[in-house]
């Protein structure tokens, strides 16, 4: 990977009529002689889902590594609501980030904090919000994630799913408009994974989140897919998900490198491609 | 043999010019805002009284060994009374800065090594960058202060118990009068003597913590990459107190002479 990033990119910024969220356009990278992306470009709208497919090692969290800006692209482009990220320097990228989150493969968390201070370390630390507001806000988020008798308990006292869990609470807590989810679910028990399914689907729908998801586990994908949550008097409820919600989500196959594939989960379930077929059988 | 030649010079000169970036970010890290006051009190309490058991027990018995050795060997001259000028000045100029330099390296750098190494791993680092941090400035930069300024606090006590080692076994062992202990340390040691050792413990803690920081960021390969860091930060940092040591050393006599 070059440190630098090309300025080959032809790309102008992205027309605001349009007001993707994030542009990908023409992404390359290699380490050394291997090609991890080969041209790829995608846009994310308001609001929408765009699920990355493919097998281990195709390049799809280096995707989200690349567009949260934490490695450049040898080529082309890409943008997060209207900023080009793919040239800016760390100091820059930390104001991009500020409207972005990540859910990272095996949560991420600090090991040395408490799960309360896991999910509020943006607050306590990166932002002007007052100690009682922060507290509040954890316990909110913690609340939305089911685990709020936790906020005193330490990650490593926590479940594989609880930990995803309290990863996704990290990541929302200060109300970021797109959330990059890396293997969310993988290695997760059938019930934890639907309930952090379900988690997607809520703050997709109920918060107003972009999201990106990237995984090889297609039931969690076709799940978030083509279901949407409604708010109700008391709560909420998950449910099939309508025409018009199911064509907000997208779905992108990448094949050694490069895009194969792109189009919603009936697209996908009808495609004839044999290398999509093997995949999805 | 040539590919293999060119391979090592590249990796090695992609070290050094890493490990230079990873200097300037630090300075200019610690040089605005944002500051972590709260891990830098965390990191000198960590560096610097966690530190004070292992400092307090190899001076002690440097001291004493010291005085043991060449007690025996003054006493071929005569010279028995003046084992205390020889342990101040050995403690003070080189066995305390040295061998507290090498008891961090062996704590201190490895301990960075392997956490900030288990962060990489982990993604951990990956994470903070995620949520707005800058590594360095929340990292790197409390420990390299903790350990630029404990290592000379660290030291003077080393070379405080290392000279009261060296009184009890000239005492209790040597039969040397205690009064007569105490004036020869005082004759022992001049102004120069102690510049000399306050100076080089802050290149010391300095050079000890950036290594294991620097190591500890660059960690690649799961848990067993961690290993490998822990060892080679604590291998580098163990040669590089010594060769500091005596580039310092050298560049102090210089400067002021011979004392």
């Amino acid at each position: 990977m070059s440190v630098e990033a090309s300025n080959t990119a032809t790309m102008e910024r992205p027309a605001a009529a349009e007001q993707p969220v994030i542009v990908v356009d023409k992404v390359s990278l290699a380490f050394d002689d291997k090609v991890v992306l080969k041209e790829v470009s995608f846009t994310l709208m308001p609001g929408h889902t765009k699920v990355i497919l493919g097998a281990s090692g195709s390049g799809k969290s280096t995707i989200l590594k690349l567009i949260l800006g934490l490695w450049k692209p040898d080529g082309g482009a890409i943008w997060v609501n209207g900023e080009r990220v793919d040239t800016m320097r760390e100091l820059e990228l930390m104001k991009v980030r500020a409207d972005v989150g990540m859910v990272f493969q095996e949560g991420a968390l600090f090991d040395s904090l408490t799960v309360g201070e896991n999910v509020g370390y943006k607050l306590y630390e990166e932002s002007d919000s007052s100690l009682e507001q922060a507290r509040a806000r954890v316990e909110e988020v913690l609340g939305f994630v089911g685990l709020r008798d936790f906020i005193e308990r330490m990650p490593s006292e926590l479940s594989g799913g609880q930990r995803r869990r309290v990863a996704i609470a990290r990541a929302m807590a200060a109300k970021p408009r797109i959330l990059l989810y890396d293997e969310a679910t993988t290695g997760l028990d059938p019930i934890t994974a639907i309930t952090v399914d379900e988690e997607m689907v809520k703050l997709r729908d109920l918060e107003g989140v972009s999201s990106i998801i990237v995984t090889h586990q297609l039931r969690d994908a076709f799940f978030v897919a083509t279901h949407q949550a409604v708010r109700q008097r008391d709560g909420y409820a998950i449910s099939p998900a309508d025409a018009r919600k199911c064509d907000e989500a997208e779905f992108i196959m990448l094949k050694e490198g490069v895009v194969s594939f792109e189009g919603n989960a009936a697209e996908l379930r009808a495609a004839k491609d044999t290398y999509l077929r093997s995949f999805l059988s | 043999m040539l590919p293999l030649l060119d391979a090592w010079l590249k990796g090695a000169v992609l070290e050094v010019q890493e490990y230079v970036r990873l200097q300037i970010a630090t300075i200019r890290g610690a040089l605005s805002r944002p500051f972590y006051f709260r891990d830098v009190v965390e990191q000198f309490e960590q560096i610097g009284i966690g530190s004070l058991t292992v400092v307090l027990l190899t001076g002690f018995f440097t001291g004493a060994v010291l005085a043991l050795q060449t007690g025996i060997t003054l006493d071929q001259f005569g010279a028995r009374p003046f084992v205390g000028r020889l342990i101040s000045a050995s403690m003070v100029k080189e066995l305390g800065p040295v061998l507290t330099g090498l008891m961090l390296a062996g704590r201190i750098g490895s301990g960075i090594a392997a956490e900030l190494g288990s962060m990489v791993v982990t993604d951990q680092i990956n994470a903070l960058r995620a949520l707005g941090t800058d590594p360095v400035r929340k990292l790197v930069v409390p420990r390299v202060l903790a350990g630029f300024f404990m290592a000379p606090v660290l030291t003077v006590i080393s070379d405080t118990v290392g000279i009261i080692g060296g009184w009890l076994i000239a005492v209790f062992q040597l039969r040397v009068a205690s009064s007569l202990y105490w004036t020869s340390v005082v004759d022992g040691l001049y102004i120069y003597d102690a510049w000399m050792g306050i100076i080089k413990p802050f290149c010391l803690g300095y050079v000890i913590v950036t290594i294991g920081c620097h190591v500890g960021l660059r960690t690649a390969g799961g848990t067993q990459g961690v290993g490998r860091a822990t060892t080679n930060a604590v291998v580098a940092s163990s040669v590089a107190v010594i060769a500091v040591d005596f580039f310092v050393t050298r560049l102090l006599i210089t400067l002021f002479g011979q004392g």
